[in-house]
């Protein structure tokens, strides 16, 4: 019992103990508050990898892609059976999108990557980071009228502002149209010619580029007299889903070589990824260098061998925003079929088109792995890379356990240095209390039990800083972005750019066992650093320590 | 206190020899002391300073061992024990007071005369136990007129209230015998006049067994016998004390 008491009244007489609380307090809460931060950004970052990315990738070491499908999706579906959920061909080449700014060219690499509007959102998802409401519930690559969010969708509370997209749409083009009418004639007046080769609207070169292309390199390409390419409907082109829509855009593509109005009718739609198309302003408004309803320039090379560059133009429907800027500035989807056609990758006898990927999403409960270990000893590994989500991503993801490994491993030592600390401290106390540990022995108190009152003390105080440092912590953690905004409005500097992040607030995500970890661990220390002080308090001799000075 | 007034050797020495390391050689501060005190009995063990007075005193109450020789308590040897029997001999049988109180400054007074039965209990058996113990000890500071200091810690009270307390505390668990050792060394004439008449009523009234070293005369004379140490054995045994 007198452990106990003494235990209590050193915790509450030694202020010099309270230096050991609060190094404990400051460790344990700077751990769950780095720890709470580092899962939020990791979370996030899986979240948004995974966002784009199926649950697993079948694909082709080749950019020409392989044939038929719809034949390797049963072949999938025969391999890995129940764990299944859903399945959808992508064809993606590396290409260059071109878009005028001011008179001026800019160009941008990017992946332009062909999907099935219909299914590709069941696999990933994909269809959460449009800006449109209606192309979030079922993706069209038809220009819209208008109803684009102006603000950030995915932002919990007030997000960015995106005025410019108030006015995207049809709207948006049809005033562009005419603005360049109006610039064409008043050039033309200037000029004095009535000729102009934009005069009554674009034609569209593509078709006769591949054709030329491909019969130059003795490729399988359509000839001219073959029926125009844009009659080839997602499933044809291997979407193998009976619920494939019908083709959106064959109504706004003009027939080939026709002209074609602007004002009313779109190129095949396209959604970029929204980082390479706008840029954030210092006062948080997002600023757009153009707006669905655009056109644009994409030059990517054809399936053939060896691959030559072709070109043509699109339509801005819609943006992408995963909020992983490596997406968000290298990603546009367009159609697949209308890619698969541009490419040349159809063939022309038997209609059966070629993808590069298909993207598998798992049922509930599947193991990823163990579903990806079967379809790898299913398909030969010399045509065909089977990987996760995870393993595409790998290296990112191991990059950031690592970081989150050695981060913990230094924070952990500042609770080493706190335990340090508490062993200084205690064998003080221990030198202070000889003479009361003689006093208790000659009262009968077992070396056992001396040794108990300091560990018992290095306990309390392990439990007192463990539990103020919780407390701090959790209140950190909750209260960090408000934090935030005190600091950021006390220095006048940004701590945190959501425009480097796009995050509107720091994630945090407090792991309990994580948390209980760090107590642990934090209540151990200190109760290890006070064995030392414990023993040599017990080991004291009654006599020596009654004489103690 | 003790019932066994006047039953025979209660506490007893042979032969003990006890020295200490001091630079290369060794210190012999006992060399062969035999000592016996008769249950009920109270005998001043006198020196000169360095004479193995209070050597002899932590040899009696388990606080050291000895070199050779033996110690028995009530007939039993007890020098030999292990550290735990030791430690509950200390705590049941035998009750300390030093020169310089040894108080638990942490405590309060009422605190400090329980230390020993908390020291002997754990925390179920005292929560149990804590009622009839917080009686004695209060009973035990009425005794020596502390009623009203029960809350004080040691550094509000005065030298002989300090040592009042600690013969409070010594006489908590019932002990066989008192050790006292200079319990009067701290405090002026007057103060320590009054310690001496509580630890001779002890003896007279209650009939307990009392070991008081000191190296004042007056004060050995208070005592039923006399123990005189020097160069480290007994010199003479004056029978006579009063």
């Amino acid at each position: 019992m007198y452990k106990l008491l003494l235990c209590w009244r050193y915790l509450r007489t030694r202020w010099i103990a309270l230096a050991s609380v609060i190094s404990v307090t400051l460790g344990v809460a700077t751990m769950i508050v780095v720890n709470a931060v580092m899962a939020g950004f990791s979370h996030e970052m899986q979240t948004r990898i995974h966002g784009i990315l199926s649950d697993i990738v079948f694909e082709s070491h080749s950019l020409s892609g392989f044939q038929d499908p719809q034949w390797h999706m049963e072949e999938i579906r025969r391999a890995a059976g129940d764990s299944i959920a859903g399945m959808t061909p992508t064809v993606s080449v590396p290409a260059m999108l071109s878009f005028q700014v001011r008179g001026q060219w800019v160009t941008r690499q990017v992946m332009f990557i062909g999907i099935d509007e219909a299914t590709h959102a069941a696999v990933s998802d994909f269809g959460r980071y449009l800006q449109h409401p209606e192309n979030r519930r079922q993706l069209s690559f038809s220009l819209r009228d208008g109803g684009y969010d102006t603000t950030d969708s995915q932002a919990e509370g007030p997000g960015p502002s995106r005025p410019a997209l108030g006015g995207a749409g049809w709207q948006h083009r049809r005033m562009r149209v005419e603005r360049e009418r109006i610039w064409q004639k008043r050039l033309e007046e200037q000029e004095g010619t009535a000729a102009g080769v934009n005069r009554a609207g674009p034609t569209r070169p593509i078709d006769a580029q591949v054709d030329a292309v491909l019969a130059a390199t003795g490729g399988s390409a359509a000839s001219a007299d073959t029926p125009a390419p844009a009659e080839a409907t997602p499933a044809e082109s291997g979407a193998g889903d009976s619920t494939a829509p019908q083709n959106p855009f064959a109504a706004a593509r003009p027939e080939q070589g026709r002209t074609m109005d602007p004002a009313t009718e779109q190129f095949t739609g396209v959604v970029p990824g929204i980082g390479l198309a706008s840029f954030r302003d210092s006062k948080g408004i997002d600023r757009f260098l153009v707006l669905p309803g655009d056109d644009v320039k994409i030059t990517f090379p054809t399936a053939g061998t060896p691959p030559k560059a072709v070109s043509d133009t699109f339509t801005i429907v819609d943006f992408y925003e995963s909020k992983m800027s490596e997406y968000d500035s290298n990603f546009v989807f367009v159609p697949i079929a209308a890619l698969q056609r541009m490419r040349g990758m159809i063939e022309p006898e038997t209609g059966i088109a070629s993808v590069n990927s298909i993207q598998i999403k798992l049922a509930d409960g599947a193991k990823l792995d163990e579903v990806r270990d079967r379809l790898r000893r299913a398909f030969p590994a010399e045509l065909y890379a089977v990987s996760t989500w995870r393993d595409k991503q790998g290296p990112l993801l191991s990059a950031v356990d690592m970081e989150m490994a050695v981060l913990n491993i230094l924070l952990f030592l500042i609770i080493a240095v706190a335990g340090f600390g508490i062993l200084a401290i205690f064998f003080m106390i221990v030198v202070e209390k000889t003479r009361d540990i003689g006093i208790l022995k000659s009262l009968g108190a077992s070396a056992a039990g001396i040794a108990n009152i300091f560990l018992g003390y290095g306990l309390f105080l392990g439990l007192v800083g463990a539990g103020a440092g919780l407390a701090l912590g959790l209140a950190i953690t909750w209260n960090l972005n408000r934090i935030r905004a005190a600091v950021e409005w006390w220095t006048g500097q940004t701590v945190f750019d959501p425009s480097i992040y796009y995050f509107f607030k720091i994630p945090t995500i407090i792991n309990p066992i994580t948390v209980i970890w760090i107590i642990i661990g934090a209540i151990g220390i200190a109760v290890a650093a006070s064995v030392l002080p414990a023993l040599r308090a017990a080991r004291l001799h009654p006599v020596e320590a009654l004489r103690h000075e | 206190m003790s019932e066994s007034h006047g039953r025979g050797p209660l506490l007893s020495v042979h032969g003990i020899r006890k020295g200490y390391r001091s630079g290369g050689g060794t210190l012999d501060v006992l060399r062969g002391v035999d000592f016996t005190l008769d249950a009920g009995d109270f005998v001043a063990v006198v020196g000169q300073s360095g004479s193995g007075k209070s050597t002899l005193l932590h040899l009696m109450g388990l606080l050291d061992v000895p070199d050779a020789g033996e110690v028995r308590l009530a007939g039993s040897r007890i020098d030999h024990l292990p550290a735990a029997r030791r430690d509950r001999l200390r705590n049941t049988a035998i009750g300390m007071v030093f020169q310089a109180y040894h108080l638990l400054p942490e405590l309060t007074a009422l605190e400090n005369v329980l230390a020993p039965l908390m020291v002997r209990h754990g925390v179920l058996e005292w929560l149990r136990t804590s009622a009839a113990a917080r009686d004695t000890a209060r009973s035990l500071l009425d005794r020596f007129g502390l009623g009203e200091r029960l809350r004080h810690k040691p550094r509000q009270l005065s030298g002989g209230e300090m040592q009042r307390v600690a013969i409070a505390r010594a006489l908590v668990t019932r002990p066989q015998v008192l050790l006292a050792d200079e319990p009067t060394g701290n405090l002026d004439e007057a103060t320590g006049a009054g310690i001496l008449d509580a630890i001779c009523e002890l003896n007279r009234r209650d009939g307990l067994s009392i070991v008081l070293v000191t190296h004042d005369a007056s004060i050995a004379h208070r005592a039923n016998r006399i123990v005189r140490l020097a160069a480290g054995r007994v010199e003479q045994v004056d029978p006579s004390a009063e």
